[in-house]
């Protein structure tokens, strides 16, 4: 067994951290987050409320722990969305590379990738309406050709492999061995793919909901906690501080867990280690 | 003395790797090291390249001129490497840098070590690169690597290590990765140059042929310890070690073969067989282009024969064995297998059933992540699992010398050579007539390649198994083939009992093939003193 990377372990922790905060949230958390307290406002950290209150007198610290189930759970769906379509459409091109199938597949890739994604995410849920599910479908919709292009990448040098050869030998067709024995060997490079996409997508989370386009009040999350926050800034800047840290703190771990996850999954990293 | 090598120890990471090694290099000399893949022979160089991976840690000496090449500091080594040591390596397609011409690598050399100016080392390597056969007509300095043969980029980088004229080259595998014909033509230039520039030559390689030809002095290295050296036609002459009477039999191995098992009806049969490859367009109005990788073949196979195919590599062998097992589709021509037409890539499964492969690498051959016990079991997969196939699959384990018990574990846990036998296994389980054998032993070492080529013989005995024996290695095909078929940009060139074309082959290009091979004095094997 060789010793993990650091990145990974630290990662690993801080990440833990919010999602087992999330996932306590659903059982308790300090104070209701609903709960306005107008005599408690912007009130600085203390014993009580560990975090301060909000220009409502909400319990920060319970928002943040409640925010950190939207944030999730949209950056999760997200990602399920583009593992779902994505990693299938890149296997197949890669299936028949040269065709017209793979054609299509990857300029449509290259049509989606030539949107700026946020801005055609702000369309979607403003034509929508804004929602978390309308979210969850926005940030997915650009994850599709990510997972699509690492997908075929991976999957095209595994096509000229021997075993390859002998599985095609065997009478088994493209869609088999793509899911036999393509799929496995590139589990690796997807895992690490998804853990950077989630990080993304907690980011365009936070983004859709700091201008008002993710989930709606009262569902507490960490975009909008910063957006209520700035015209106060001055008067009780830790009503900005703490989301903020809350995002920064998770991407930063998940990035830091993608990148140790490809120092132990990928080989030709492993390598030159 | 040039090189004086004195009790060399190396561990990496704790783990012994060589063990006591000492030998001489004298001006001028060309000095053999052999040995099979892991023995230490490649480090033992690194070593006294000062390249060895982190974690070593070396002791005894490696004297150059009365400096201490293990000691040495590094910015003192940069010096030396290039300027008084050159080396080769074996894969000349990754010893070049892709992006850069041939003529700035030669002058890169030049150039570091201080010893030209840019244009007069441009000139230089000029005049290097036509002495090492690449005249400016054809391979001016601005060609780049891609541009290059496999043997024309080995040339380059002879080129690049002789800049300097070192005083010593060592050529790791230097023609390992090389076809016969451009093997021996390496080899006469290494000769050329050592006489003509008075440089020594530390050879490094598996095989004892290609030893025998050049070198003056032979050591035998097994498990990073030398077991004998000598001069070299002693050292052939006596074989005083055990190992080196065992790599000396098995470079030289021939199976017994069994009385074949003949039937009536061909077990495969080829008839005008073409497979064309397009080409880019080089304009959106003309037709694209197409070569012609395999050009009207006719051949067929009888049961229980063993049929070999010769030629260089691009020659289209791959393209055929790919063609006949149902991978590509023919232009025109005709495949049948039995008593069916195959040809378009439509096989039944019936007839999938009756041919197999075993493919080259015994490293790419095999899902990393599956068991052996499904990996042997894949053939299966079109006729559906018969009730009996547990027991097959040990059988086939139990058929290559493997042990039942093997069905559960990883294929890294294996060995090329314990490798190549379960891929032999996983072509026995559908009981084929017959077995394509892709290169299949041209990755392993003598010895393992011997017993390889002993068990295809007793399976062939055994299950009256058909073999396409496909090689660019004429020593193994004259050892295990019935007839032979010898291939050239496409086309059979001679054909006939293997025996008659190795003896006296008809075909201009069949006795240069032949000529090529490098082999071991008959002469030296005669005489065995057994110690």
């Amino acid at each position: 067994m060789t010793r993990l990377p650091a990145s990974l372990v630290i990662g690993s922790v801080l990440f833990a951290l919010f999602a087992c905060a999330s996932l306590l949230s659903f059982v308790w958390t300090p104070f209701d987050h609903t709960a306005m307290s107008i005599a408690d406002r912007m009130q600085q950290p203390s014993g009580e409320h560990l975090l301060g209150t909000d220009h409502f007198g909400r319990d920060i610290l319970s928002m943040i722990m409640v925010g950190a189930r939207t944030s999730i759970a949209v950056a999760i769906l997200a990602v399920g969305i583009g593992i779902g379509i994505g990693v299938p459409l890149g296997l197949l091109a890669a299936a028949n590379r040269g065709s017209l199938l793979d054609e299509v597949v990857m300029r449509g890739n290259d049509l989606v990738f030539a949107f700026p994604s946020l801005v055609i995410a702000i369309l979607i849920t403003a034509i929508f309406g804004p929602s978390a599910t309308n979210a969850i479908i926005a940030i997915g919709i650009f994850n599709i050709p990510v997972f699509a292009r690492v997908a075929r990448g991976g999957a095209l040098p595994l096509w000229t492999l021997d075993y390859v050869l002998t599985a095609r030998v065997a009478g088994k067709g493209k869609v088999r061995i793509s899911v036999e024995h393509i799929l496995t060997n590139i589990a690796n490079l997807l895992i690490v793919q998804g853990t950077i996409q989630f990080s993304l997508g907690i980011l365009a989370e936070a983004a859709l909901s700091y201008v008002g386009l993710g989930a709606q009040p009262p569902t507490p999350s960490w975009g909008r906690m910063l957006a209520d926050s700035q015209t106060m800034i001055s008067l009780a800047p830790h009503m900005a501080i703490f989301p903020g840290l809350a995002i920064v703190l998770t991407v930063l771990g998940l990035n830091l867990m993608g990148d140790g996850l490809r120092d132990i999954l990928d080989p030709r990293v492993r390598r030159a280690r | 003395m040039l090189l004086s090598v004195q009790n060399l120890g190396l561990s990496i990471h704790g783990t012994r790797i060589l063990d006591e090694v000492s030998f001489d290099i004298r001006e001028g000399e060309v000095f053999g090291l052999v040995g099979e893949s892991g023995s230490g022979k490649s480090l033992s160089a690194l070593a006294c390249m000062g390249l060895l991976p982190r974690g070593s840690s070396v002791s005894g000496s490696a004297a150059m001129r009365d400096r201490n090449l293990l000691t040495l500091s590094e910015h003192a080594m940069c010096d030396l490497r290039g300027n008084e040591i050159g080396m080769i390596f074996q894969e000349p397609m990754t010893a070049l840098n892709p992006v850069q011409t041939i003529g700035d690598q030669v002058a890169e050399t030049l150039v570091i070590h201080g010893a030209a100016t840019r244009g007069e080392a441009l000139r230089v390597a000029r005049e290097k690169l036509d002495r090492v056969g690449l005249g400016p007509d054809r391979f001016p300095l601005s060609r780049f690597p891609h541009e290059l043969s496999g043997g024309q980029r080995q040339r380059v980088c002879i080129a690049m290590a002789i800049a300097l004229h070192p005083k010593l080259l060592i050529a790791d595998e230097p023609t390992t990765a090389l076809d016969v014909t451009t093997q021996a033509q390496i080899l006469d230039l290494l000769e050329d140059l050592r006489r003509e520039e008075g440089m020594a030559l530390w050879l490094i390689t598996h095989d004892l042929a290609v030893v025998a030809g050049m070198a003056d002095h032979v050591a035998v290295m097994k498990e990073g310890q030398i077991v004998e050296a000598n001069a070299t036609e002693p050292l052939f002459r006596q074989r005083r070690h055990a190992y080196t009477r065992d790599l000396f039999a098995a470079s030289s191995h021939v199976p017994e073969r069994h009385d074949r098992l003949a039937g009536d009806a061909p077990v495969l049969t080829v008839k005008e067989a073409v497979r064309d490859y397009r080409l880019p367009r080089h304009s959106l109005f003309q037709p694209p282009g197409a070569v012609r990788a395999v050009d009207r073949v006719s051949l067929t196979i009888g049961q229980g024969e063993s049929l070999g195919l010769v030629g260089e590599s691009g020659c289209g062998k791959s393209t055929l064995a790919r063609a006949i097992l149902g991978l590509e589709p023919l232009q025109s021509g005709s495949i049948q297998i039995g008593s069916e037409t195959v040809g378009t890539g439509q096989i039944s499964p019936e007839t999938r059933r009756r041919i197999q492969v075993v493919f080259q690498d015994p490293y790419g051959s095999f899902n990393p992540r599956h068991r052996v016990g499904r990996l042997i079991a894949e053939p299966f997969y079109l006729s559906g699992e018969p009730p009996d196939a547990a027991e097959r699959i040990e059988k086939a384990l139990t058929d290559v010398g493997l042990a039942p018990s093997d069905t559960s574990k990883y294929i890294h846990e294996f060995s090329g050579g314990q490798r190549q036998r379960i891929a032999i296994a996983r072509a026995l389980i559908t009981r084929p007539d017959l077995i394509v054998l892709d290169e299949a032993v041209s990755a392993l070492d003598v010895r393992v390649r011997a017993q390889i080529l002993d068990l295809l013989a007793d399976l062939q005995a055994e299950y009256g198994l058909s073999y396409l024996f496909i090689s660019h290695d004429l020593s193994v095909v004259r050892a295990i083939t019935d007839r032979v078929l010898v291939m050239k940009a496409g086309q059979i060139i001679e054909e006939g009992p293997t025996d008659q074309v190795f003896n006296a082959p008809m075909h201009a290009y069949t006795q240069s093939l032949i000529a090529a091979a490098p082999r071991i004095p008959e002469a030296w094997g005669e005489k065995q003193v057994t110690a």
